[in-house]
């Protein structure tokens, strides 16, 4: 049985779920419940001033029938008083001490608010503080969240700030909303940040509303950009959250957040170099009771993979990361289609021939026999039609063996190695508004 | 047979509900996102109008209702009543590639009366009349074949005249579709559509002969279905308590439930699928007993499979391999007796209803040289479905207007 225990910074939880900071961590009930039903930890919904809600604060984007393929809010960090959010997080953790337990801190940028906030928050007992500088959306206007998080200087000046009285571990919540987000990370570790957490929420306008044209979510018929989150945003996640581990500058430990949904997500995650991983939207979809397929799914792949603990995958794919001038230009695929297995949808040909490179060949349907197949001289191996296909293992992608040694780009253009004959065509597509396609 | 149906109106109306709800919108929305949009699609393929399946899908998933029923009924001016009587399991469904991937196929035609029940339900007019050309085309008989060509013959420019016989038109649509699948003021209702856009009808009216027709039109075209049911040619089939498959569904089509005369003990004879609709309607409406009676066996039935699996469903009968002799009676059905491979049997009953097939019409010839005089339906294929009487219609109005506007029937 596959050890999912953690220690994050010093931060130690049973396992590496924890719930980010949002609307499941609000209160000390739906903490402990999580807590009851198997999650590692908590992250509070971000305490500081009191602020004051709009009542619409949610915008969703279906993909087909699938509800809440992407997410977003306009909902600012917690409305009840710091004073009680305090309260209970200690109760938490008095109640729940082998679990971990995390501040969500945001204050204006002030060198004393910010000195009392971490005193207040250390008397809680709680395990560690997250600076919440990536919230974009109403907070970043008053100078805060976002408006922190984009600018290095101010993250390395309040993240010192933070360090000057914290005996606690200090996680900087990082914003995807910036061009390059190393260069925050790496103000984050200037001023002295134990850990890093990432991604906070995407800009966003979810939708417009076609019978009113009010964007969504719509409040009393305006809206404002909220920050996106849910299942859409794992990819943008999972290279911010490479780009942050790969950096020799970072170099502490990494919470990976951003549209985790299952232990499949959660694994990629570490395997890019995450330590724990925080869930919101997929909570706040399905409930607590996700966490147990995230332990019980990671912990059987990683008893099948043969992997003992977390430490045993954690970065296993950052190596794999590599600037697109140093892939193999002589590693040459094709697509292969089963033709046992397929059920002539023809959407691979499709694929190909319109959006692709139209290396799929149509043959007469009325023969009983295949209906697509695979004009090799023209596949780049793209995996395009292996992407659309409906079935799966019907179209796989195969290597052609050549006698020539890899060459990268920069290898190639530096007059070095040499590249494997290309037998492409290019440009074979025909079409006349006769041809019955 | 007993006068008095013993069911109450409730249990006779949910006897004769839609057999298939519709879909919910949620439903509909899950059905369509499920639809893989193949290209060159076989359901389309299987179609004999070739609806573009994949596209109204698509566009229902989109939630672009109107244009998903103008696709359907573009192609198909009868894809209301289509959806809701087209045997899908051996046409469009049946070609589903799901099926290849060991899946229940799309629920095609669940999906296009959502799509259809949208335009009507908000009454919303999807074609207009072509420009007058002036040129005048008659029809003959208002069932599908002929309504299916009127309209396109008005999307052309043409003008259209439609003799029907009966009262009503819609042909077999309003008379003879099981009550459980297709209700006839929905008939009634997508031939009102056909009809707004300028075709002129005029029932009760029996044509005899072509030649006064081919006098005042420039065009004509017959589809006047097939005749009554087949007589048994054998003894007591004139006796009160047997009636014809046909009579006995259009009456009650036409009739509150409770008015048409149904026996306790019912036997149909014959296996095709109006057989099916004539012991199931028996059984729905309260007969204790309803049973097929056929000569031939299981496997020679000619009905689809999914109709005698609905039949049994039902509580339907089968009795196979037993040929009718006689029907036995004094002023009444008393029972049938039929050969059978362990010799001669009676078989009890009250009613016999015959459903062995319809024979031609003989009542109107048309000349089969003249080019001006074009043909569909059941009175051209022999009978068959409301979608291949539909796509004869088109390709006839196509045909039709090629003659007469001196171009090429694409």
């Amino acid at each position: 049985m596959a050890d999912l225990r953690t220690n994050f910074a010093g931060i130690e939880s049973p396992n590496p779920f924890w719930l980010a900071s949002g609307p499941p961590t609000n209160t000390y009930g739906q903490v402990a419940k999580a807590f009851d039903q198997g999650w590692g930890g908590a992250v509070w919904k971000t305490i500081g001033e009191p602020i004051i809600n709009v009542f619409s604060r949610y915008g969703s984007v279906d993909l087909g029938a699938n509800r809440m393929m992407g997410f977003n809010n306009i909902e600012l960090i917690s409305d009840r008083p710091i004073a009680g959010n305090l309260k209970e997080i200690a109760e938490v953790k008095r109640n729940y001490p082998k679990h971990a337990v995390i501040a969500s801190l945001m204050v204006e940028s002030k060198q004393k608010a910010w000195h009392e906030i971490v005193k207040q928050t250390e008397d809680t007992g709680a395990d560690g503080i997250e600076l919440n500088f990536g919230c974009p959306h109403g907070m970043s206007e008053r100078g805060m969240g976002s408006a922190v998080g984009q600018v290095p200087d101010y993250t390395c000046q309040i993240v010192g700030w933070v360090k000057e009285v914290a005996t606690i571990p200090v996680i900087v919540k990082l914003t995807p909303n910036v061009t390059d987000i190393t260069y925050i990370a790496r103000a984050a570790v200037k001023g002295g940040a134990d850990a890093l957490s990432l991604i906070n929420t995407i800009n966003s306008i979810v939708g417009v509303d076609l019978t009113t044209f009010e964007p969504q979510p719509s409040v009393a018929g305006k809206s404002s950009h909220g920050g996106y989150c849910g299942p859409a945003v794992k990819p943008i996640a999972l290279h911010l959250v490479s780009a942050v581990a790969g950096d020799a500058a970072v170099k502490i430990p990494i919470s990976g957040i951003g549209g985790i949904a299952t232990w499949r997500d959660a694994a990629e995650f570490i395997a890019l170099g995450a330590g724990t991983l925080q869930v919101c939207t997929a909570v706040m979809h399905y409930g607590f009771r996700i966490v147990e397929d995230l332990t019980d799914g990671l912990s059987n792949w990683m008893d099948d993979r043969g992997h003992r603990t977390l430490a045993d995958v954690r970065g296993r794919a950052l190596p794999r990361v590599a600037k697109w001038e140093d892939l193999d230009l002589n590693y040459h695929l094709l697509a292969h289609i089963d033709q046992d297995k397929c059920i002539k949808c023809e959407l691979c040909w499709t694929a190909c021939e319109d959006g692709a490179h139209q290396a799929i060949r149509r043959l007469p349907r009325d023969n009983g026999g295949p209906v697509v197949e695979i004009i090799e001289e023209a596949c780049v191996g793209c995996n395009l039609c292996a992407a659309v296909c409906p079935v799966q293992e019907c179209i796989t992608m195969r290597k052609v063996p050549n006698d020539y040694a890899p060459v990268t780009w920069k290898e190639y253009a530096a007059g070095k190695g040499k590249l494997a004959p290309r037998s492409e065509q290019f440009h074979t597509a025909t079409w006349s508004p006769s041809a019955k396609h | 047979m007993s006068a008095s149906n013993p069911l109450t109106d409730e249990q006779l109306a949910a006897n004769f509900a839609d057999i298939t709800p519709p879909l919910t919108n949620d439903a509909a929305l899950l059905e369509a996102n499920k639809c893989l949009f193949c290209h060159d699609a076989p359901c389309t393929i299987a179609c004999p109008t070739h609806i573009d399946v994949p596209a109204f899908i698509k566009k229902i998933a989109t939630g672009n209702l109107r244009g998903s029923a103008r696709v359907i009924l573009d192609a198909n001016p009868f894809g209301h009543s289509c959806a809701r009587a087209c045997p899908v399991e051996v046409l469009c469904e049946g070609a589903c590639v799901l099926n290849d991937r060991d899946e229940q196929p799309i629920k095609i035609a669940l999906l296009q009366r959502h799509a259809t029940d949208y335009v009507l339900e908000k009454k919303l007019r999807l074609f207009e009349p072509g420009r007058r050309t002036g040129k005048r085309v008659a029809i003959v008989g208002a069932g599908p074949a002929g309504l299916a060509c009127a309209r396109d013959l008005r999307r052309f420019g043409h003008d259209v005249t439609v003799f029907e016989a009966k009262d009503q038109p819609g042909g077999l649509n309003t008379y003879g579709i099981a009550e459980y699948k297709l209700k006839a003021d929905l008939a009634l209702a997508e031939v009102q559509d056909i009809l707004e856009l300028g075709v002129e009808l005029k029932t009760g009216e029996t044509i005899a002969s072509l030649d006064n027709l081919l006098a005042d039109y420039d065009a004509v075209f017959v589809g006047i279905g097939l005749g009554s049911t087949k007589r048994l040619g054998i003894p007591g089939e004139d006796l009160p308590g047997v009636v014809d498959a046909l009579t006995f569904i259009e009456h009650l089509k036409t009739h509150p439930y409770r008015e048409t005369p149904v026996g306790r003990q019912v036997v149909v004879i014959g296996a095709g699928n109006t057989a099916i609709d004539a012991v199931t309607q028996a059984k729905r409406l309260g007969a204790a007993a309803a049973t097929i009676v056929y000569r031939r066996s299981e496997a020679d039935m000619p009905c689809y499979h999914y109709e005698y699996e609905l039949a049994k469903r039902d509580g339907c009968g089968f009795r196979f391999n037993a040929a009718p002799q006689r029907i036995i009676g004094n002023g009444a059905v008393a029972g049938i007796e039929v050969r059978t491979p362990g010799g001669t049997e009676t078989i009890p009953c009250d009613m016999v209803i015959v459903a062995i097939g319809q024979g031609e019409r003989t009542e109107l010839a048309w000349p089969k040289d003249d080019p001006r005089v074009f043909v569909g339906g059941d009175c051209a294929n022999g009978g068959a479905e409301i979608v291949n009487a539909a796509a004869e219609g088109i390709e006839a109005a196509k045909r039709i207007d090629a003659m007469l506007t001196g171009g090429d029937a694409m």
